[in-house]
Parts: structure tokens; C-alpha cells; sequence
């Protein structure tokens, strides 16, 4: 139903067999408000894209458009055929008055088989709470509970928003480990939604920096040192990201390194939602 | 020796308790209580749709209620107002204009009460029979699309993402309301049906660890709330409609003693 297939050579980027999702000059605004305006993205075959940009920048909205949730309003998204998608939203709710264990929740989408459901469980860290009513789980828990259901499918496209909210840095790490496991496994694609810089983005292999457009993409370790990047997300958050790739430039020690890093982050929300193209890059 | 009318008005009863209850699962579940009573609410205009193009009331009802349903999703889009203004707006309208058609039409009169409060010991062996056709065909469609329905109802945007045509699957929730609101309003009124389709299954919540024991549950919650409502009226009198919503009301009351088995927070 919502797979376009369009003939390869109709979108005039270049596109070879691994991609799965194109989407190209896409635009939607809501309610008057431009959300989204020439965006650009592909995911191909095999690789971990992070959609990162600060609150309200469209990630969630573009990512509901990848999957075909949304109608752009501009623009066109191009999916490659049979294409089965992965989705684990940012939240979830179960209606309490609905009993619902994990294990039907799991198999709402198919039938699946039992090993495969014990081992996905054991996966996301759910095995043996697969007779829990969904109502009575944490957020975490639900958190998990979408992601089994995403990998039960066996997805080509999987997308996770916001997968790393409420996982302590622990965790964080084993989450990342499974999505590179899960890749490896499936060969699919991945896209992930971020509206943080996580330590862990070294295991995204191209970040995509999002406000409205694409302002700026490439190898994580590339990007921290974008003009764009730095002046989105501020130079010290910038310089902290590069410490752990070991690319610390040291021309950008000083600017800023006071700020705390949460201020300086909030304080970009909002001064540079637009036309931060404009900015005088230190 | 039990009377005839009273033989029909039982299974007349326990038709529309058996649909009613699995389906006001879904009511429930999908939070949709108050747009099912302003459907509800409509149905007297239905009646009078019916009366005019001298088609059966059941199927004015059923189209009406199917074309404000439509109606409401349509004008919803627009955002006007909030969703539940909406609603109280299109119930109160709808019921004035039945109302008022009704009124106007000449030379015909209408028992006015029998579609307020319903008549369930007038049922006759023809309204039985619409009353299980109908049945089994609500029931057949939940049966076969039973878990899309319940995919859809838990979150709809994984359902999507899963392939699933969840436009189709709202229709047809609609239009299943649509059709028991029409068979239930014989039994109980239009101002009392959808308590016929939420109140058996929020008692049956109480008992259930699955949806589907919650769908049998609700339909059982239903079957008793009638037999006990028609003793009620058979013997001791009391208006048969009222009589069977408060049985179901005291079933509800019964089931909070039983002790939070499941999570209880309906």
C-alpha cells in the first residue's frame, strides 16, 4: 500500500541496487509552518544513518514520510519493492483496558515462531516477561517491546527514534552493539533519530544533521568539524563529540568550553531554528 | 409457562448481547464511547429517513448512523472545534432533527418511547431474524478480521508499517458500530444502547487477561444483564430497557469486589 515503485531512473539521483529508501527534495509544513523543505536522504543496503538535530527540526516527520506514515507535500520518496519495515516509535501507549500480554502484542503483526521469540526477547533484555500485560510494563520495557516486534519482522528498513531515551549509558552501548548485530544479520538499513550526541554515534557509518533541511552530512568524524554542525549544535558540543574520536581540534579549545553543555545546547533550540545558514562561523 | 412475547424479547436479548459486547470491547479500546452515543443519538433521524423513503428502520438507522460517522470524520479533519464539541454538537443536532422530522411528518404516529427507551417485549419473529442475521454477520466479520482489528486498535502506526490497511479496517469498525447500534436501540432506546455495547465489556475487563477472554467475557456480562433485567420486568413490572442497564450496572458494581486479579484500572 504505500510502496512506491517508481522506475530507478525517474529520480535523478544517482541510485544503485543497495538503496532502499530515497527521498528527494521532500517538503511538508503543518498547520502553515514549513517542517520540512527540500530534504535529501537515502538509506542504503547495510548502513546505520543518524538523523540528528535539536527539537522540532522534522527528524520524527521525515522519518513518518521514509516509511509512508506521511504524504509529503513536495518532493517524492522512492522505496525499493517488498520492502519490509521496521518501526519503533519515539513512545507508545497501551490503552489499560485492554489485556494484552507482550507475547500477543509481539504476534499482532504475524504469526512467529517460538524459538525466534525467545531468542529476539532474549535480545532486547525481555526474556521471560513474555506473559506480562503490556499495560503493566515500564517505558523501557515498552521501549523494548517495539523494538522486538521491529526485529521479528525481520525488517529491511528498520528506523528508531529516539531509541536511546531512557537507556542508561550502560545500556546505551549494548543497544548499539544489537542494532550493528542486527544489521550485520539482516543486512538492512538503519536510520536512526537523535536529538542528542551520544558517545556511540562513532557506530553510525554517515550522520545526517537536520533543521527542516539537511544542513549538513557525512562520517561522523567529518561532521563535528562542519561550520553547520558547530553552529547548530554549538562549537564546545562540537569539540566534546571530536574528543572521542580523537580528532580534537585544538584551534576550538578555548570558545566556549565554559558553557555548560545542556545550556549551550537549549539556547541553540530556539536561536538558531532559522536561517542559521547566515551565522558567521566562528 | 412463560408467554410468547417474553420467549422473544429473551432471545431477541441475548442476540444483541452476544454482538454487543464483543464489539463495545473494541468501543472501549479504542476510547470511541462518546461517538458511539452520538451515533446513537442519530438513529431517530435514521428512523425518520426510514419512515420517508419507506424503507425498514433498521436500515435507515444503519445508513444514517454510517453517514454521520462519515460526516464527523470529515468535519474532525477541518479542526474546527475539539473533537468531543464535535461530537456533543453532531449527537444533540442529529436527535432535535429526528425529533422535529418526525414531528412534521403527517399523518404518521410514532412511539416515540419505543426508540428512546427501546421495546424489547414488542420484538416480532421479523425483527428476531434481523436481529441474528445481523448478529452473525458482525460477529463473522470480527472473527475473520480479528487480529488486524486488534493490530489497528493497539497502535496504528505500527499496523501501517506492517502492511496493513488500517483506512479499510476503521471503515468497517464504523459500520459494524453502525449496525449494532441499529439492532440494540430495539432493545434498550437510543438513549441507553451504547451502555448495552461499554458496560458488559468494562465489567468483563475486570475478569480477563486477554482480549479475547474480555470479547466472551462482555458477551456473557451482556447475556445475564438481559435475563436478569426481563425477570425484573416480568416480575415486578419495571420498564424492561431501564431494567436490563441497571442489571448490567450491578454486574459492573459485582465485578469491582472481585478481587484486582488483572490490572484493574479500566
Amino acid at each position: 500500500m504505500n510502496v512506491q515503485k517508481q522506475p530507478p531512473g525517474s529520480v535523478s539521483q544517482v541510485r544503485d541496487q543497495a538503496t532502499l529508501v530515497a527521498a528527494e527534495g521532500v517538503g511538508l509544513s503543518f498547520a502553515g509552518r514549513q517542517v520540512l523543505s527540500g530534504v535529501d536522504l537515502t538509506v542504503n543496503r547495510g548502513e546505520i544513518v543518524t538523523l540528528i538535530g535539536l527539537n522540532g527540526s522534522g527528524k520524527s516527520t521525515l522519518a513518518r514520510i521514509l516509511l509512508g506514515l506521511l504524504e509529503p507535500e513536495a518532493g517524492r520518496v522512492w522505496r525499493a519493492a517488498h520492502l519490509r519495515h521496521g518501526y519503533v516509535p519515539q513512545s507508545m501507549t497501551i490503552d489499560p483496558a485492554m489485556p494484552l500480554t507482550l507475547h500477543r502484542f509481539l504476534t499482532l503483526g504475524g504469526k512467529v515462531p517460538e524459538d525466534e521469540m525467545t531468542s529476539t526477547l532474549a535480545e532486547v533484555g525481555l526474556q521471560g516477561r513474555s506473559a506480562a500485560q503490556m499495560a503493566q510494563l515500564s517505558g523501557g520495557e515498552l521501549h523494548r517491546a517495539m523494538l522486538a516486534r521491529a526485529l521479528l519482522r525481520r525488517p529491511d528498513f528498520l528506523v528508531l527514534d529516539e531509541p536511546m531515551a531512557g537507556v542508561d549509558v550502560a545500556g546505551q552501548a549494548q543497544l548499539y552493539q544489537l542494532i550493528e548485530s542486527v544489521r550485520d544479520r539482516y543486512n538492512c538499513g538503519v536510520l536512526l533519530i537523535s536529538h542528542d550526541l551520544h558517545v556511540v554515534m562513532a557506530a553510525t557509518d554517515r550522520v545526517v544533521c537536520l533543521n527542516h533541511h539537511v544542513c549538513c552530512t557525512g562520517r561522523p568524524e567529518s561532521i563535528v568539524g562542519d561550520p553547520e554542525f558547530r553552529a547548530l549544535f554549538g562549537a564546545s558540543v562540537a569539540d566534546r563529540l571530536a574528543l572521542y574520536h580523537h580528532h580534537h581540534d585544538h584551534d576550538h579549545a578555548a570558545d566556549g568550553g565554559v558553557v555548560p553543555l545542556h545550556k549551550d545546547h537549549h539556547d541553540h533550540d530556539h536561536s538558531h531554528d532559522h536561517g542559521h545558514e547566515g551565522h558567521a562561523h566562528d | 409457562m412463560i408467554e410468547d412475547f417474553m420467549l422473544r424479547a429473551v432471545l431477541g436479548g441475548l442476540g444483541v448481547a452476544g454482538v454487543a459486547g464483543p464489539l463495545g470491547c473494541f468501543v472501549i479500546w479504542r476510547r470511541m464511547v462518546y461517538f458511539g452515543a452520538a451515533l446513537a443519538h442519530s438513529a431517530l433521524l435514521g428512523v425518520a429517513l426510514g419512515l420517508a423513503l419507506g424503507v425498514p428502520a433498521d436500515l435507515g438507522i444503519a445508513v444514517l448512523c454510517l453517514g454521520m460517522a462519515l460526516g464527523f470524520l470529515a468535519l474532525d479533519r477541518g479542526q474546527l472545534v475539539a473533537s468531543d464539541t464535535l461530537l456533543g454538537i453532531l449527537a444533540h443536532a442529529s436527535l432535535a432533527l429526528g425529533l422535529l422530522a418526525l414531528a412534521l411528518m403527517e399523518g404518521l404516529r410514532v412511539d416515540l418511547m419505543s426508540y428512546l427507551f427501546g421495546d424489547i417485549l414488542a420484538l416480532d419473529v421479523a425483527d428476531l431474524a434481523v436481529i441474528y442475521v445481523l448478529m452473525v454477520l458482525v460477529l463473522g466479520l470480527l472473527v475473520i478480521f480479528w487480529r488486524p482489528l486488534l493490530s489497528v486498535t493497539v497502535d496504528e502506526d505500527l499496523a501501517r508499517v506492517e502492511g496493513l490497511a488500517t483506512g479499510p479496517m476503521k471503515l468497517m469498525f464504523t459500520l459494524l458500530m453502525a449496525v449494532v447500534i441499529a439492532i440494540g436501540m430495539k432493545v434498550v432506546g437510543i438513549l441507553m444502547v451504547i451502555s448495552l455495547l461499554i458496560i458488559p465489556a468494562a465489567t468483563a475487563r475486570r475478569l480477563a487477561a486477554s482480549p479475547e477472554g474480555m470479547a466472551m467475557g462482555a458477551a456473557a456480562c451482556g447475556a445475564c444483564s438481559v435475563v436478569m433485567g426481563l425477570a425484573g420486568s416480568y416480575f415486578w413490572d419495571l420498564p424492561s430497557g431501564a431494567a436490563i442497564v441497571a442489571a448490567a450496572a450491578v454486574l459492573f458494581l459485582c465485578s469491582l469486589a472481585v478481587p484486582g486479579r488483572k490490572t484493574g484500572d479500566v
